[in-house]
Formats: structure tokens, C-alpha cells, sequence
């Protein structure tokens, strides 16, 4: 039955992008790998594992708008789960290089014979074991996902605050991280990878599968999303978004809802961490950092929030121009443009692009299931904070999508 | 008015069950040793100048406010201050806020789809799927408050009093013990007034219900036991011909 749902749903939309996603996991490593290099369909190992990377990304922006979109959780710690994945992962391919580092110890990475540890401390332990590792890419980051939302939102922190604590949250994580006796290799990371499964993760043909499996990660993920998204639980998601209290006072637990929905997203951004870090060879604090957390929101915003596809979309896109810009004479302005895109996104475009796209085409009427841009509710929100609602006046944290203000955190009114 | 002066409460016969209620805000007392009593299957209007506590009475019985102190019973003897609102809810008390509060992204239907009494846990709403018997219950409840027509509009798109009529419908479809209605005719017009008159009534056959209404014209024809509230406590009650001849009532109305 579960099956029969996931299938079901996907609309004209849904089946183009789930047909886009699975066709290139299967042409892109064909194109690479069995064509020589001379032939113009050929497509370079370096593109390969670029735009692997992107789909990771554009994992992480579905997650983003899975919370952000439907339920009106603006986490700005987002990067904190897709880290945590990341690092799940690393792990494991630290313990498989044995014998191949630099000091050769066949048990302990370089950095703790570095550091001169005696011994692998014990939440290292099983990470030689992949299935065990997979399960940390998860168990770890949903666990995180499930305390911190069953704390927030009992406690009914909405808004901006849980914007806040998000972002601190993620920052928390960056400074443990830093240290070296966090032991997780410090400010250096986890790098050097060797094998991934017994294959050398930098061949061309472990990249290409890589690449596949990030795009069939990213259409399981749609599937499972949608789904969710097309049920009931989805519609008391989306109430819950715009009228908080009143879906309590229909009696739902509204809490529950969150906790379930932060932590499946959650979840997901660590798939795309475990993904990405094999294939961009490093993972290392920075990935915690605040900013590239606010980067994600960018890119949901700018594909269009609350559309799924749309928030897959704006990562590749936004990220494709932000490597286009940042090689050559353009390289300095690359902030400037993406500051830029996002206001003119959130002026002109608050449905993103996708919004634009879906006004083109006839079937746009014909969306039912599909919210609608959340800008109209963000212009609502000082009227209703003056009508006296004014402890909900962030009204889901629709404040931080006026420019400028989710860099520069500051109440809402 | 001592209606209610130490009810033992397993033998309380009311379904509704206040007794020496006090809230307060930074020192303003909304209510002040509020007692209430409200029988099954009764209708009960309550008016008052702005500021008597009717919202703050509302507040108190479905969980969003504490009372500092005083008891609240329902539906023999549960104790409604230790819960919460989602709790309340599914014990069967139904709100209609005083400004109508639709979920405007969803069509009417799922409007009251959400609302319609049943599972609330997340793992049976990831689960559910359409069904005949939700859609008739809908159909029911759209052709009693009037939004046949309007089945698949948003609900952001309805007018006002329309959107007045859903929020009643929401009620209906939770299927309350007891529906509490905030002003349920504010910004209507006569007509959508009437209509809406008559739909609370043929809603209080079935149902314990409690208006709240300023307006006193509307309130005369609903035709039902009056209560007056006035600084967080009851200032007269009877019918609408005793309230508006009792002297203080006249008195707190008009101003002295």
C-alpha cells in the first residue's frame, strides 16, 4: 500500500522530473565512461563529479522545503544535518585507507596518531563496517532532529527564535567540531579517502555511480516527500504552517507533526551529506558554518518554496552560476549577485522560479495540492502581530525572507 | 446567582462546569470568580461590554489559558485545566474564533476534511486515504452551512460571511459535546445574519453550544437563556427580556 501511494501522486511535473533524474543516473555514467574521450557526447569525469555535488545540494534544498515549505520550519541549521551525514561517512572512509596513510597505523587515522591517541575511542568503533556507517548517516542526524524539535516545539518555539536556535545549534556543532580532541580530525576534517566498498573513490567509474546514486537518492527523496506532502498529513502539515492555533484547537498535536516532518527532513540532508563528501573527497567543520545553512534557504527561496521540485531546481541553479562566477574576472561579485538574486527572487518572483515556469504552462490553475507562495502571508504579518496575536507574529518565520534579514538576525517587527 | 455553590463533582449534572474562576494579566483581572453552569443540550448566549472576560472565559475552556484559580469541569468531572488544546479538542469542545479562522491555502472541502472527528495521530493521517464516507459527511456538512457551490474554491477566496459559515461548518464536522462561538455574526450582513441564526439553532438540537454576541438584536432570536458578563463576572442572567430590564445590566450598556 505504501508502494501503491508513493507512486500514485507524482503529477505532470513530478513524473518529468522523477523521468529527468533517473535518466541521467543512467546516460550520464554511459556517456562518461563508455565513450572515448575524442567523441563530442563525451562527458568529462570533472563534470561528472561537479554536478554530482549539485544533486547533493539540490538533496538538501527538497529537505530545507519539505520543513520550510509545508510546515513553516525556517531552520537556518540545516547544514548541521547534511554535515553530520557527511561526517558518518568520512568516518568510514577513514577507517578503509588502513595501512595507507601517511604513518601507516592499520587502525587509527592519521590525525590521531598525530595527536599521539593510544587507542580509537569508542565512537569510532564499527565505522570499518559500512552497513553500520550507513545507519549513522542517519540515526545520528534524525536523533539530533528528533530531541532538539521535541524540545522546540513542545515548548511552542516558533518563528524567528527557532530560526535563532537553529542557527545556533549548527554554529554549536562547528565549534565542537574544531577541536581536535572532539576527535574528529579538528579544523583539518576527514580527508585522504581512499576506497569506498573496495573502489577507489577517485576513479572515474566510482564517480559516475556516485553521481547515479545522488540522483536516485534525490528521486527516492522527491517520492517519499511528495507523498507525504499529497496526504492528509501533508494538509495538517500546510495548516499547521498557516494557522497554527487553530490546528490545535482541531486536536492535533500540532508538535508531533513538526517533530515528524524536522526529523524525516533531517534525514534526508544527511543522505545528501553522506552523498556529497565521497565525492567532493573533504569533509571538515566549515560545513557546519552558519552561512552555508543560509545559503540553502537562498536556493529554496529563489527555486520556489513549497514546490519540492522547485527547491531541487534553485540549488542546481543557483550553484551552477555560483561556479560559473566564481572562476575569473566575475569571482570578486559573486556575493554581490547572489544578494542580488535573492532580492529580485523575493520582489518579482515570490513563487520562484518554478512559479514562473508553472504560469507559463497551461496546467497551472490545475495545482490544487500545491501551496502558494508564502509572500502574501509575509506582507500579513504586522497587521496580524497588531491585531493582537502578537506572540505568533513571526508566523512561521516569514520574516527572514525579506532581504537581508536572515543574514543579519533581528525580531520581526 | 449562586447557582453553583459546592456541587460534589462526580454527581455535577452539567456539562459545563465553572466554579470561582479568576484569571489575570499583569495585574488586570479578566476574570473574577467566574462561576458558570451550562446543562447538555443546552444553548447559552453570553453578552457583555467589551472587556466582561467572554474570550478569556473561551481562552480558559479550551487550554490556551490557565486560570490562576478555580475550577473547571467537563462532561462529568474531567478536570480541563491540566490539558492542553489539541487535548481539549478531542475531548469534544469545538471553537469558532471571533474572527473567522479558515485555512485559507486548502480548498473548503479539505477545510472540513481536516476538521472531521477521527484520527489525529500522524501515522493514521500518512495512512489515510480518500474515502466515500468522509466525501458524503462533507457533502452533508457544505449543504447545511451553505458551500455546496464552493466545494474545490480555496477558502482564502470565500467572503467573509462565508468564511463565517465554514468555521461553523469546521465545528460541525468535529462533532463536538460542546461548540463555544465567538461572534459568529460580526461583519455579517442582516441577511447572512438570519441565515446564521437559524443555522446555530437547527446546530443546538444536536449539540451543546454557547454564543458569544454582541449583537443583542441576534441574540433575541436565537431565543435563549441569557448571560451577562461584566469584569470577569456573571452580572444578570435569564432570559433576554429580564436582562435588558435588569437595572445594572442598562447601567454597564450605556454607561453612567
Amino acid at each position: 500500500m505504501i508502494t501503491r501511494r508513493l507512486l500514485e501522486a507524482p503529477d505532470g511535473g513530478g513524473r518529468i522530473f522523477l523521468g529527468v533524474l533517473v535518466g541521467l543516473a543512467v546516460l550520464v555514467p554511459v556517456l562518461n565512461l563508455a565513450l572515448p574521450p575524442s567523441s563530442p557526447l563525451h562527458v568529462p569525469t570533472s563534470t561528472v563529479a561537479l554536478w554530482g555535488k549539485y544533486l547533493c545540494y539540490a538533496l538538501l534544498a527538497l529537505s530545507l522545503d519539505l520543513v520550510w515549505g509545508y510546515c513553516g520550519i525556517l531552520s537556518l541549521g540545516h547544514g548541521a544535518f547534511f554535515a553530520l551525514g557527511g561526517y558518518a561517512m568520512g568516518m568510514y572512509l577513514m577507517r578503509q585507507i588502513g595501512t595507507r596513510g601517511v604513518y601507516a597505523h592499520p587502525v587509527l587515522p592519521d590525525f590521531m596518531v598525530f595527536l599521539n591517541w593510544p587507542e580509537l575511542p569508542f565512537y569510532w568503533w564499527g565505522f570499518n563496517w559500512f552497513p553500520y556507517a550507513l545507519l549513522m548517516v542517519f540515526l545520528v542526524p534524525g536523533t539530533l532532529a528528533f530531541v532538539f524539535g521535541w524540545f522546540a516545539f513542545r515548548s511552542r518555539v516558533t518563528g524567528v527564535y527557532l530560526s535563532i536556535i537553529t542557527q545556533a545549534l549548527t554554529y554549536a556543532l562547528m565549534l565542537g567540531f574544531f577541536r581536535n580532541n572532539f576527535g574528529f580530525g579538528g579544523n583539518n576534517g576527514l580527508t585522504d579517502f581512499k576506497d569506498i566498498l573496495g573502489f577507489n573513490v577517485q576513479s572515474a567509474p566510482t564517480r559516475a555511480t556516485l553521481f547515479a546514486l545522488s540522483a536516485l537518492a534525490l528521486a527516492a527523496s522527491y517520492l517519499i516527500a511528495q507523498a507525504v506532502v499529497r496526504s492528509k498529513a501533508g494538509k495538517i502539515l500546510v495548516a499547521v504552517r498557516d494557522e497554527e492555533s487553530r490546528t490545535r484547537f482541531l486536536g492535533y498535536r500540532v508538535e508531533n507533526y513538526k517533530t515528524f516532518v524536522f526529523t524525516l527532513s533531517a534525514a534526508m540532508a544527511a543522505l545528501a551529506g553522506a552523498l556529497y563528501v565521497p565525492q567532493v573527497g573533504i569533509i571538515n567543520p566549515s560545513e557546519f558554518a552558519p552561512a552555508n545553512s543560509i545559503e540553502v534557504v537562498i536556493w529554496v527561496a529563489v527555486g520556489g518554496r513549497g514546490t519540492l521540485i522547485g527547491a531541487a531546481l534553485g540549488a542546481l541553479i543557483v550553484n551552477y552560476a555560483k561556479t560559473t562566477f566564481t572562476t575569473g574576472l566575475l569571482a570578486p561579485y559573486w556575493l554581490f549577485a547572489l544578494g542580488g538574486l535573492f532580492v529580485l527572487v523575493t520582489i518579482f518572483l515570490p513563487k520562484g522560479i518554478l512559479g514562473l515556469m508553472r504560469k507559463g504552462s497551461p496546467s497551472a490553475a490545475s495545482a490544487p495540492d500545491t501551496p502558494p507562495s508564502r509572500l502574501d502571508d509575509a506582507r500579513k504579518v504586522p497587521t496580524r502581530a497588531a491585531a493582537g496575536r502578537g506572540r505568533e507574529f513571526a508566523k512561521d518565520a516569514l520574516a527572514p525572507v525579506r532581504p537581508g534579514a536572515a543574514t543579519r538576525i533581528q525580531p520581526a517587527e | 446567582m449562586d447557582l453553583s455553590i459546592a456541587k460534589p463533582r462526580e454527581i455535577t449534572p452539567s456539562l459545563l462546569y465553572l466554579d470561582g474562576v479568576s484569571v489575570s494579566f499583569d495585574g488586570f483581572r479578566a476574570l473574577n470568580n467566574l462561576s458558570l453552569d451550562i446543562s447538555p443540550g443546552e444553548m447559552r448566549a453570553i453578552i457583555g461590554p467589551n472587556g466582561a472576560g467572554k474570550t478569556t472565559m473561551m481562552d480558559v475552556v479550551t487550554g490556551k489559558t490557565r486560570p490562576d484559580s478555580g475550577t473547571v469541569l467537563f462532561d462529568k468531572g474531567i478536570d480541563l485545566t491540566t490539558k492542553d488544546e489539541a487535548a481539549i479538542a478531542q475531548l469534544g469542545i469545538g471553537r469558532k474564533f471571533q474572527k473567522p479562522t479558515v485555512f485559507d491555502n486548502h480548498s473548503v472541502e479539505d477545510n472540513i476534511l481536516l476538521s472531521l472527528k477521527g484520527d489525529r495521530s500522524v501515522r493514521g493521517n500518512l495512512a489515510w486515504a480518500r474515502n466515500l464516507g468522509d466525501a458524503e459527511r462533507i457533502g452533508e456538512i457544505l449543504k447545511t452551512i451553505g458551500l455546496s457551490e464552493e466545494r474545490q474554491r480555496l477558502a482564502g477566496a470565500l467572503s467573509h460571511g462565508q468564511k463565517q459559515w465554514l468555521e461553523i461548518g469546521m465545528l460541525i464536522a468535529q462533532d463536538p459535546k460542546l461548540l463555544l462561538v465567538d461572534e459568529p455574526v460580526a461583519g455579517m450582513t442582516d441577511a447572512e445574519t438570519m441565515t446564521t441564526a437559524e443555522l446555530l439553532k437547527d446546530i443546538a438540537k444536536d449539540h451543546t453550544v454557547i454564543v458569544v454576541e454582541h449583537d443583542m438584536e441576534f441574540v433575541r432570536r436565537l431565543g435563549v437563556k441569557v448571560t451577562v458578563l461584566h469584569e470577569g463576572a456573571v452580572l444578570a442572567e435569564g432570559s433576554i427580556d429580564e436582562v435588558s430590564a435588569n437595572a445594572r445590566v442598562v447601567e454597564v450598556y450605556l454607561g453612567r
